[in-house]
């Protein structure tokens, strides 16, 4: 997909303006953090559990090489195929030549965040096929032609205004031209609509939550089950996963899903967990004729061999943004590339580069409530900072900050003038604030007032000047 | 206020420690008045207060905005102001947690990497150096007020400062606790971050202001000033009454000068 991280200051600011944005935000802000909340106090053992997959991942990825070939085997022995895509273009290519092999002209897709990082829609839709989103909030992102703002609740952003005004726009073709309001009759409606693609399709390409290395096996969540139908009713079966997918054994998938839901949405589990292995054997009555996995590298293995390796434990939970107070404020689509929030910060300018989206791990307060609740422990906040440290090393941040922190830098390692300096600065600002005791603008300080606040004054003497006094006083 | 340093000749170390105080630029600055306090609750507990004259800043602008080499420069400041004291105290967790930080800056030079470990493991914040190390559980200050708290990010998640600064106000004479809403949640500050992201932060400070209107409460505490000055600023801008002060303040009864942002002399706009 491609990137306006650039332009991250503009939407946000655009974002925060956005009033019917504003109002999905909203309802959603609360509600995951609760229900997440709720679910971790009824799992004692989950702060070990959460070790557990730390160890589990951490494993993983120091032998990333053998069990993705554990993996590959597998897939191979039960009849599958394996595609290696080290870039995105390459995974793009592939699916598109697996589906034009197959003949297909009909694709349905369960929701794969891989998928959108590498363009899989766009790929195929530019080759001629026609692309269906089985996942709801994905099929209405499709519909409104928009990236998911979300990973795991794509249209959150959307209002259920919106979605009943997109569904009478585009299922009138189908002969459903009552407008909807209730949210049980929209979720019927969209059912009807997909079900008929369903049977239609030719190939159905879903993602993966895990990778079983020992027996060749893609795991999917989802609460609809459109998962199932995308894996088992097409004659072709694509599944597009990153590399760092992989984990040994079914038990150590198990472990990760025992957090995955619960940090997720709340749940303990989510309702369907599909697991699929290779084609339709002999005797199985349904299921592909075909099985292919498309293993996308696009980066991974640079992260791997870098600072950043702790990112590649990531389960795509989202838990991150839904504890973001910057992404409760802005939503997904300002980030302007596929992953937002904390975990997108560090992943955007690792794949679109640093000039790039320098600004996302700015925009962070560092509060680190990201990584309180991150389930594999991934210390986001550190990781910023890795990635601000890389930027002022290329020099590629603002120059006024540069020479700022500069003269900062020279004042705070030189006491003496520092002393002198403060001293001055806080008596001359109590002076200036006078009787109202704060300030409502100043000039150099824009920035501060810019976020609607007044700037309250010193009280005219440093703390240092008070005990220097008082020493003397003391006789000390 | 019970000892001097020139007691301390004849006790040990742990009897009555020599403290270094580490005010923070924003509270020598703007709020003297917190270094005072911190001094008055030491003192409380047996400490012998010193404060280095040589003392800058903790070096988190340079440290959060990826200038790990000026990070390191004012840091090697702070270390030789600080390194021979018992204890160091900060009255603010997020100065603190940057003191904690300090090992991280120096990985290529590991004389000054072992100072700086030696003295991240004895500093302390004011409020949790007071309960956990020091003990005191209760105060003799009173405040006959409702108020509010908010808990600072850095002092909460990466000191475990939560409890604390609630049992000691409990101890304040009439003084009644309205928890905040979200008081978990961050109130927009974040060091440059507030300026360099205006908007968003100043959606997070109203989106502050809101909670704390909400519990009624006509003053605010908190463990750290950066984030006491945005949310002072923010509920100024709004023209309210609440006033905002820092929790050593009220601790240490010296919360009877006007509140951040208040006008001077006016003994709070709440009053
Ligand atoms: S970084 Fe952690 S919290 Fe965020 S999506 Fe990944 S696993 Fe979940």
């Amino acid at each position: 997909m491609e990137s306006l991280s650039h332009a991250f200051k503009e939407r946000s600011v655009h974002a925060l303006k956005d009033e019917t944005l504003q109002v999905a935000l909203h309802r959603a802000k609360d509600g995951f953090a609760v229900k997440r909340a709720k679910a971790v106090e009824g799992l004692p053992e989950f702060d070990a559990l959460r070790d557990r997959a730390v160890a589990i991942k951490n494993h993983t990825l120091e032998n990333l090489d053998h069990y993705l070939e554990r993996y590959a085997d597998a897939v191979e022995r039960s009849g599958g195929k394996v595609h290696w895509a080290s870039s995105a273009e390459d995974a793009r290519r592939i699916v598109v030549e697996i589906c034009r092999a197959a003949g297909a002209k009909m694709i349905t897709k369960g929701k794969s965040m891989v998928g959108e990082e590498v363009g899989v829609n766009g790929a195929l839709e530019g080759a001629g096929f026609e692309v269906v989103e089985t996942d709801l909030g994905e099929y209405i992102i499709q519909l409104a032609h928009e990236p998911p703002s979300h990973i795991i609740v794509p249209a959150v952003h959307k209002t259920r205004g919106q979605i009943a005004d997109l569904f009478h726009e585009n299922h009138q073709k189908y002969g459903l031209t009552r407008k909807l309001s209730e949210v049980p009759e929209m979720v019927n409606e969209a059912r009807q609509v997909l079900r008929s693609k369903y049977l239609d399709a030719d190939v159905g390409i879903t993602g993966a939550n895990f990778l079983i290395a020992e027996s060749g096996t893609s795991v999917i969540v989802t609460n609809e089950g459109n998962g199932d139908l995308t894996c088992s009713l097409p004659r072709v079966h694509i599944v597009t996963a990153g590399i760092e997918k992989v984990v040994p054994t079914a038990e150590d998938a198990t472990t990760l899903l025992r957090l995955l839901a619960r940090s997720a949405t709340g749940q303990d589990l989510t309702t369907y967990t599909t697991f699929s292995t290779g084609p339709k054997r002999a005797d199985d009555t349904d299921g592909p004729e075909e099985y292919h996995v498309v293993l996308v590298d696009s980066g991974r293995s640079t992260m791997l061999a870098d600072q950043f390796r702790e990112m590649l434990r990531c389960i795509r939970c989202g838990a991150c943004m839904n504890h973001c107070p910057v992404y409760g404020a802005i939503g997904g689509h300002a980030y302007g590339w596929v992953y937002p929030g904390p975990m997108g910060s560090v992943l955007t300018p690792l794949s679109v580069g640093l000039k790039e989206a320098g600004n996302l791990p700015n925009a962070c307060t560092l509060n680190g409530h990201c990584a309180e609740v991150c389930p594999v422990r991934i210390p986001l906040p550190d990781l910023l900072r890795t990635l601000r440290h890389r930027e002022y090393q290329l020099k590629l941040g603002l120059k006024p900050l540069r020479w700022g922190l500069a003269a900062w830098v020279w004042f705070t390692s030189h006491p003496r003038i520092y002393r002198l300096g403060t001293r001055v600065q806080a008596r001359m600002l109590a002076t200036l604030a006078g009787r109202k005791g704060r300030f409502t603008r100043m000039p150099l300080a824009g920035g501060w007032f810019k976020g609607g606040r007044d700037l309250p004054a010193p009280q005219g003497e440093t703390f240092m000047a008070v005990w220097a006094r008082r020493q003397k006083e003391r006789g000390q | 206020m019970s000892a001097t340093g020139s007691e301390s000749i004849t006790d040990t170390p742990i009897d009555h420690p020599r403290v270094g105080l580490f005010v923070t630029c924003l509270a020598d600055i703007y709020r003297p008045n917190v270094g005072l306090a911190a001094v008055a609750l030491l003192e409380k507990v047996g400490c012998s207060v010193e404060v280095p004259q040589t003392q800058t800043c903790c070096g988190q602008p340079s440290y959060n905005n990826g200038d790990l080499a000026g990070a390191a420069r004012t840091a090697r400041n702070t270390i030789e102001a600080f390194e021979d004291f018992d204890y160091v105290v900060v009255p603010s967790g997020s100065c603190a947690g940057m003191l904690h930080d300090f090992p991280r800056l120096f990985e290529s030079e590991p004389g000054w990497q072992q100072r700086a470990r030696a003295m991240a493991g004895k500093t302390h914040e004011l409020i949790s150096f007071l309960t956990d190390v020091r003990g005191l559980d209760a105060v003799d200050a009173s405040f006959g007020r409702a108020v509010t708290y908010h808990d600072s990010c850095h002092g909460l998640r990466a000191l475990g400062i939560k409890e604390q600064p609630r049992r000691l106000l409990a101890s304040v004479g009439g003084l009644e606790l309205r928890e905040l809403n979200d008081s978990e949640i961050c109130c927009g500050f974040g060091g440059t971050f507030c300026v360099k992201y205006p908007e968003i932060s100043g959606r997070m400070v109203a989106d502050k202001a809101d909670a704390i209107a909400a519990t009624g409460a006509k003053v605010v505490l908190g463990g750290d000033l950066g984030c006491l000055l945005n949310i002072a600023g923010r509920l100024g801008r709004e023209g309210g009454d609440v006033s905002v002060y820092h929790v050593a303040e009220v601790l240490a009864g010296m919360a009877d000068v006007p509140g951040l942002g208040d006008p001077p002399g006016s003994g709070g706009r709440s009053r």
